[in-house]
């Protein structure tokens, strides 16, 4: 069955800047907006990707209860790149409550919760009165408030996969429209910095003390990272310039922390991307990789991207630009790829000195400008969840 | 409109330890008190190692899990997942966040990675070596409904057998005050394209009219863990009758769930 649908906007904000021209940039560039561990009481030794002026941005009239951090992000981003117009012409087109809302995260506001915990009452332990854990901590905190914000009242929910949530998105929102329960989709991801992820990484031994050098000889962890990416989905048309084509999705059934060793499910969820888009492993111009700079994640994703492709597409790591963005690296990830379709480039992998030689597939270090005509990417999470994309030009 | 086969129930709750308890109760209109403990249980399905790491939603909805697919000819590694809850597990979240105010803020490795929306839905797929596509979501109290809506979708277009689970577990008593919930409860349904034992339409519909419960203890847990939302329809699946019921969705939404039994 056709997969298709129409990409018709887009637009991300990380710490390498706010919305796609910032992005645009960073991939041609091989500069790194990841910078040493600032981020409120945490003395770690690694580097983190923040975006800034997230502390301005304030929520305040009617959405003021969805206050956090989290929502402040998605607020940020969501008014880049004439997002929210293009929203607006597609309920008027369609009528807002047939236009769907599904949101990938993996933590939501919870670095609400941890403010809250902090400031507990010293006698009887109680939180804040002024802490709501609709609005802020709970899954679907954001797209419920990005609902809202759009004047949105069709389907919506949070998809929390860790850190393949935000490419299921995708998938989820090409079912609703199929299924008959929406004419149009608006998929995010949005995941900010918090204290519990930057500590559980670390506890898991998976950060970095510099910044991430994913598929390098020296890599030794991942650099976390916060993002806001949306994107508008239609039924594909003629004057489409870049579409979704397909998607796959598999379990590794494996470990709840660690890759299957030679990446059985990634390559299960590649085969399934290819397979919806009815396109073979020759047909992909670029991999965008999940690419993390772990040991073990980066050798596993090798293992499986040689199954299929043989070392013979090229790909890269984007990674060492943003930050390990967790619930939001999915549809940060879909973006770039449009990006690459877009503008015929291929991003780089930045911070990369020595490729592994234990590494096969052909990695690029430098961006390199080239036609590509549709890119494969990947996205992996803890409990053996994954997902992968197929982006490009129409069929 | 959607129509899928339901192929097999799991339930479990105050009291309640499968569908064939739960079914019982349900037709004699005699729960349990809500505040009497869940069931044992044990995540038996699990290797001892990976036993022993899992918390009590973990094990709840396992065990809703394997209540919906017993007995059934379905192999769980070929179907296909959908596990949603309102927040997931906010037991281990205190108990992280409570880790965070220590000095060095120590915070357990393994209470971090079960910390996700997705733990169940690792530990299931470890526990089945199933390889299937599985999600987890979320929209707050009306998860159950979304949970509905994403399975049933993933049945009609994908044409693949889906095992949804709802679960909802009681939240830590600091947390409590924020995000009251009567007790905790569970359910599993499998859901299958074409005809099973039961055949359920779905329908979105613009309503503020739901189904209640005619017992008022079941009324109070339908009322206060979004997991339970389900149980007007798990009365109906029950009763063996045909039937409509309606479950509230977001604000303004629900969901009307035409029940034949085939």
């Amino acid at each position: 069955m056709d997969r298709s649908l129409k990409i018709t906007a887009y637009t991300v904000t990380t710490a390498a800047g706010r919305g796609v021209a910032d992005h645009l940039k960073a991939l041609e560039g091989d500069a790194s907006a990841l910078r040493p561990c600032d981020f409120d009481s945490i003395d770690l030794q690694t580097w983190i990707g923040r975006v800034d002026g997230v502390e301005d941005a304030a929520i305040d009239g009617v959405l003021r209860d969805y206050d956090c951090r989290n929502n402040r992000l998605a607020m940020l981003g969501i008014q880049q790149d004439g997002f929210v117009q293009e929203v607006d012409r597609a309920k008027r087109a369609y009528g807002a409550d047939r236009v769907g809302l599904f949101m990938g995260t993996s933590t939501s506001g919870i670095g609400q919760t941890e403010v809250a915990y902090a400031s507990r009452d010293p006698r009887t332990g109680a939180l804040p009165k002024d802490y709501n854990y609709r609005t802020t901590h709970n899954m679907y905190s954001g797209a419920g408030f990005c609902r809202r914000l759009l004047g949105l009242s069709g389907p919506a929910q949070a998809i929390s996969t860790a850190c393949s949530s935000s490419a299921k998105v995708f998938g989820t929102a090409y079912r609703y429209m199929r299924a008959g329960l929406c004419d149009a989709a608006v998929v995010a991801g949005v995941d900010s910095l918090c204290e519990m992820t930057l500590m559980g990484f670390n506890s898991l031994q998976l950060v970095s003390s510099e910044p991430c050098r994913p598929f390098d000889r020296d890599r030794d962890g991942i650099n976390i990272g916060e993002a806001a990416g949306f994107a508008l989905l239609e039924w594909p048309s003629d004057d489409a310039d870049v579409c979704l084509l397909g998607y796959g999705e598999s379990s590794d059934a494996y470990h709840m922390s660690r890759p299957h060793p030679e990446g059985a499910g990634a390559v299960l969820s590649m085969e399934k991307a290819l397979s919806s888009a009815g396109l073979r492993p020759t047909d992909i111009d670029y991999v965008n990789l999940h690419g993390t700079a772990t040991p073990a994640n980066d050798l596993a994703e090798d293992r499986a991207l040689m199954t299929i492709f043989d070392g013979q597409v090229a790909c890269s790591s984007t990674k060492g630009v943003t930050g390990h963005t967790l619930g939001a690296a999915g549809i940060v990830e879909a973006i770039f790829s449009c990006i690459a379709v877009t503008h015929d480039l291929l991003p780089g992998t930045h911070n990369m000195l020595h490729v592994d030689p234990a590494i096969q597939s052909r990695i690029l270090l430098e961006p390199q400008l080239r036609p590509v005509r549709r890119v494969l990417s990947n996205s992996f999470g803890f409990g053996g969840s994954n997902a992968s994309l197929v982006i490009g030009q129409p069929l | 409109m959607i129509q899928v086969g339901v192929a097999g129930i799991g339930m479990v709750a105050p009291g309640i330890e499968n569908w064939a308890q739960g079914r019982e109760r349900l037709l004699a209109g005699d729960p349990c008190d809500l505040a009497t403990p869940l069931p044992k249980l044990t995540g038996e399905i699990l290797p001892a190692n990976e036993r022993r790491r899992i918390t009590t939603h973990i094990r709840l909805a396992l065990q809703c899990a394997q209540d919906a697919i017993a007995g059934g000819t379905l192999a769980p590694a070929d179907v296909a997942t959908v596990f949603a809850s309102s927040g997931g597990d906010l037991e281990i979240v205190d108990k992280i966040i409570t880790s965070l105010g220590q000095p060095g803020k120590p915070i357990s490795p393994t209470q971090f990675h079960n910390s996700v929306l997705n733990a169940a839905a690792g530990y299931w797929s470890i526990a089945t070596h199933g390889h299937a596509a599985s999600t987890s979501i979320s929209a707050h109290d009306a998860s159950f409904a979304a949970g509905v809506l994403e399975a049933a979708t993933r049945v009609e277009v994908e044409g693949q057998p889906v095992l949804l689970v709802a679960s909802d577990p009681l939240s830590p008593p600091t947390l409590h005050p924020s995000r009251p919930l009567a007790a905790p409860f569970g359910v599993a349904l499998l859901l299958v394209p074409g005809p099973a034992k039961w055949v359920v339409t779905i329908e979105l519909r613009k309503t503020d009219a739901f189904s209640e419960m005619g017992v008022a203890e079941l009324e109070r847990m339908r009322g206060g863990n979004p997991a339970a939302r389900s149980l007007p329809l798990l009365a109906q699946l029950a009763s063996g009758e045909p039937g409509q019921v309606n479950i509230p969705y977001l604000s303004g939404l629900g969901l009307c769930l035409n029940v034949a039994a085939c």
